[in-house]
């Protein structure tokens, strides 16, 4: 299934796109695509990661936010108990991501369709609640984060910032890829076509929805750590914000879930126009697209962008890359 | 003891609202397995074309709540035909999307309300509004007993409605066996979108008692999901006297840890309750 010469263009891809990354960070000195360009890589990491569980097995989650929130608050209880650097959050973050999707999955993942959906925004909603009566990351009220000194290489946090996440993306897309063409994605789609007739064929679909709700929590979680620095505040509202998940779940949808460039496009497609509607007209009207394009797809064009760009997808979903 | 009683109470008169916010979506999604998510928009949004003609030519807010049901109504059969067109019918994937579909349809109309009417709360004025009566020790709000003797009668109805009636039954028979009612020459899919026109067209009158309860911002639907979807799933898909228990269940629950916790612990408790029955009792109280 898994062609060498694919592997070496995408490796290549990506030595390339972060070689540029980094490159952008010592040249440009205008701070603002720093700002904007970190928000689309927060997509691009949230998109991908949301479709492993959620186009790969089909599992509709609702709870982007949730994993988000806690990601974004395991940095905060951090740095406010020991001061870690950022790399040990987002490590620490990834691991907590991890654990709560074991959790969630085992409570949620014998439900059907709509019943997982509910219990993944019911589930948020509980971590939310929890965290806004938890007094030392500062309860509903939120907390201010000091920046610490900026490291070597970058002459800005933001810079730095949009490097860490530019490393998160690429992370979440290569495992995306890699699970896509494993085993695990093979059993994931057949699961997810007829989750019965799987399990019979002796594909063991409960191991492999825990081990993808695991892998899609703790790359969420991760990509929520850098966050509290980027804005250098956090409150329970605004890191469980429900938009994260439409987002996430709108981005993977109108991208195309039948292979893992689906919700890089879709996120690097919305997240840059929501970038310049945030600009030129607002936040609300941002959402009103993401809104009307997730409908828009799901009707007209099932299988996103990339079923409209290759036609063979709409065949057959899971095709090879 | 006193405090705990009086919390027993409100939350009676809270839960048969309830009931009356979530008897649609017990049609809707509990009897013709339509991932309704977009329900509680629909109610939040009927709330808003109540305070809009409140506002504008003063209409009392039941009256505003009647006058929109047919709107509502007509909303309904749009958005089940789109549904059934897009989705059932072609089959394969359908309840990925279907969800999908009616999440993006809620964040619409919640940024719609958001470019109509702003983030602030809005209340509506009549007469009973602001008053309360005092039974003993206990203060209760007129509001909240105008909102509990119109859910009370609004979910009443609906009930005879379904039992009663031919059409009503048509509904409950099409939810049991949909082939067996094909073959006996009659549409399906009509009834179903009949079915689909009055769960919507419920909302008017219950997007008034919303706004009558408390004044209402365009996120509110948020809180709604978890009750609604607590409410019916509890009930038992599809049943309508379940539905009025649940409800009550869920308000008196919520009223006592309001009294005895706080209000920062209330958005959760709906959801809590809803996780317990899916993983403890998923066919619900009076399951079908």
């Amino acid at each position: 299934m898994k062609k060498p010469r694919h592997s070496i263009a995408f490796w290549a891809g990506v030595a390339v796109f972060l070689v540029a990354v980094l490159a952008m960070t010592q040249v440009v000195r205008n701070e603002y695509p720093f700002f904007a360009g970190y928000v689309i890589l927060q997509f691009i990491a949230l998109a991908v990661a949301w479709s492993i569980l959620g186009g790969y097995a089909g599992y509709v989650n609702f709870g982007t936010n949730a994993f988000f929130g806690v990601g974004v608050y395991t940095a905060v209880a951090l740095v406010k108990a020991t001061g870690a650097p950022l790399v040990v959050q987002i490590a620490a973050a990834a691991v907590v991501g991890m654990m709560l999707g074991f959790g969630v999955g085992l409570l949620t993942l014998r439900m059907r369709g709509i019943f997982f959906s509910i219990a993944t925004i019911a589930l948020a909603i509980i971590i939310e609640t929890v965290v806004m009566n938890w007094r030392f990351v500062g309860g509903a009220a939120g907390i201010q984060i000091q920046r610490p000194p900026v490291m070597a290489p970058f002459d800005s946090y933001v810079k730095m910032l949009f490097f860490v996440q530019a490393v998160l993306a690429v992370t979440a897309v290569a495992i995306a890829r890699y699970i896509q063409n494993s085993k695990i994605g093979r059993g994931l789609q057949a699961l997810r076509d007829d989750e019965l007739a799987a399990e019979c064929t002796g594909v063991p679909t409960l191991k492999l929805k825990l081990v993808a709700c695991m892998i899609s929590g703790g790359l969420i979680s991760a990509a929520g750590a850098p966050a509290a620095m980027y804005l250098q505040y956090a409150d329970p509202s605004s890191a469980f914000n429900l938009s994260y998940s439409v987002s996430a779940l709108a981005m993977a949808l109108i991208g195309g879930t039948a292979h893992w460039i689906g919700p890089v496009l879709g996120a690097i497609l919305l997240g840059s126009t929501q970038q310049l509607l945030a600009v030129t007209i607002s936040s609300e009207v941002n959402v009103l697209v993401l809104g009307i394009m997730l409908v828009l797809f799901v009707v007209g064009a099932p299988k996103g962008i990339i079923g409209l760009l290759r036609p063979r997808y709409r065949l057959r979903a899971g095709g090879k890359p | 003891m006193d405090l705990l009683l009086g919390a027993v109470l409100l939350g009676v008169l809270l839960g048969c609202f309830y009931a009356a916010v979530s008897v649609g979506l017990s049609v809707s999604f509990g009897l013709l397995d339509v991932p309704h998510v977009a329900h509680p928009a629909f109610l939040v949004l009927a709330s808003y074309g109540v305070y809009q003609l409140n506002e504008s030519y003063d209409i009392d807010p039941l009256l505003a709540g009647l006058a929109i049901t047919p709107l509502f109504f007509l909303f309904g059969l749009i958005a089940y035909r789109v549904y059934y067109e897009t989705f059932e019918r072609r089959g394969s994937d359908a309840a990925v999307r279907g969800i999908a579909f009616f999440f993006g349809i809620a964040f619409i109309i919640e940024v719609l309300i958001i470019l109509q009417f702003g983030v602030d709360q809005r209340s509506v004025s009549a007469t009973y509004i602001g008053k309360s009566w005092r039974f003993g020790e206990f203060r209760i709000p007129i509001r909240q007993l105008v909102a509990f003797a119109v859910a009370l009668t609004l979910t009443a109805l609906l009930a005879i409605y379904l039992s009663k009636t031919f059409m009503g039954r048509a509904i409950r028979a099409v939810a049991q066996d949909e082939e067996a009612l094909r073959l006996m020459g009659a549409n399906p899919v009509r009834i179903k979108q009949f079915a689909f026109g009055i769960a919507t067209a419920v909302l008017g009158i219950a997007g008034a008692l919303l706004i009558i309860v408390a004044p209402v911002e365009p996120t509110l639907d948020r809180a709604y999901i978890g009750r609604t979807f607590c409410v019916v799933v509890m009930a038992g898909l599809g049943s309508i006297s379940g539905t009025l228990i649940a409800a009550v269940i869920l308000g008196v629950a919520e009223s006592i840890v309001l009294t005895m916790f706080g209000a920062s612990w209330a958005p959760a408790i709906s959801f809590a309750m809803l996780l317990a029955v899916l993983a403890v009792r998923p066919q619900g109280l009076l399951g079908r």
